[in-house]
């Protein structure tokens, strides 16, 4: 087995530790952040090069920041965010860096570990293939997170009924 | 140590959704228990990822796109759900919710 798959598996192991226990709802965010980045690099090394990228993209890139403008919205941060809070998420990212350069420097191109790559053109063509009805529903279920999303994050209540009696009371 | 790649990468898996779990049972902030919601998820998706590196397979992958859009649609709605409470009881503590809803 890669040791380089041994040391990002352990990252990601005790980075996610590190998620549940924080107190400061920002600090949990920065180490899933690295979780999430070592879990990234471990498919890489397993030959998941389209699945790595997409948890970069989609998970650190695009869910991480919704769960950060809420943080901000609702304050849950602390006023009092010290700038060390940084030093151990920074050092397990260090880490993965190093791992990250020692993996793309030491093996040829086009081949990520010891493992068998899938290539990104063998998913889309089963994502559309054989899996076309599983992709179609994929974005029907996003559209209805997006319509019950909206739903609930409206702030102010067209008048109704129900709105009136509000007032009243 | 002739540790496999796939016995090693399905511990790491079982260890996150481990922690996943416990930190959704002992947390009582919804911002966390919807965080420790999406590490459950994200383990799982690994699982994939390594079962499917395993055979040299791409439907490991594909299973992981689907659990990614499970998990954006969800993460939207919680996160929705997460402003509207707070917008109503000024707390995210679940236990503050459920007896400022008793009374």
């Amino acid at each position: 087995m890669n040791p380089a798959l041994l040391v990002s598996g352990l990252i990601a192991v005790a980075a996610t530790i590190l998620v549940i226990v924080q107190r400061n709802a920002v600090h949990a965010l920065l180490y899933l952040i690295v979780s999430l980045f070592a879990l990234a690099v471990s498919m890489l090394i397993l030959g998941a090069s389209f699945a790595a990228a997409l948890e970069i993209v989609v998970y650190a890139g695009a869910i991480l920041v919704l769960f950060v403008f809420v943080v901000m919205m609702v304050g849950a941060a602390s006023s009092t965010f010290k700038p060390s809070a940084w030093i151990l998420p920074a050092l397990l990212g260090a880490a993965l860096l190093a791992e990250l350069v020692y993996v793309s420097l030491g093996r040829p191109a086009g081949q990520a570990g010891g493992a068998a790559s899938v290539a990104p053109k063998a998913v889309g063509m089963a994502l559309f293939g054989p899996y076309l009805l599983g992709s179609e529903i994929a974005a029907f279920l996003l559209l209805s997170g997006l319509v019950g999303a909206f739903r609930l994050a409206r702030r102010d209540e067209p008048p109704s009924a129900e709105a009136g009696k509000e007032q009243s009371r | 140590m002739t540790i496999q790649a796939t016995d090693f990468g399905l511990a790491v898996a079982a260890i996150i959704f481990a922690a996943g779990l416990v930190g959704l049972l002992v947390r009582r902030n919804m911002l966390f228990m919807l965080l420790c919601t999406e590490i459950m998820l994200n383990a799982a998706g690994f699982a994939f990822i390594v079962a499917g590196a395993s055979w040299a397979s791409a439907q490991g992958q594909v299973m992981f796109i689907f659990l990614l859009a499970v998990a954006a649609a969800e993460v939207a709605v919680g996160l929705a759900l997460v402003v509207f409470l707070f917008g109503k009881g000024k707390s995210l503590e679940l236990d503050s919710i459920v007896s400022g809803e008793e009374r």
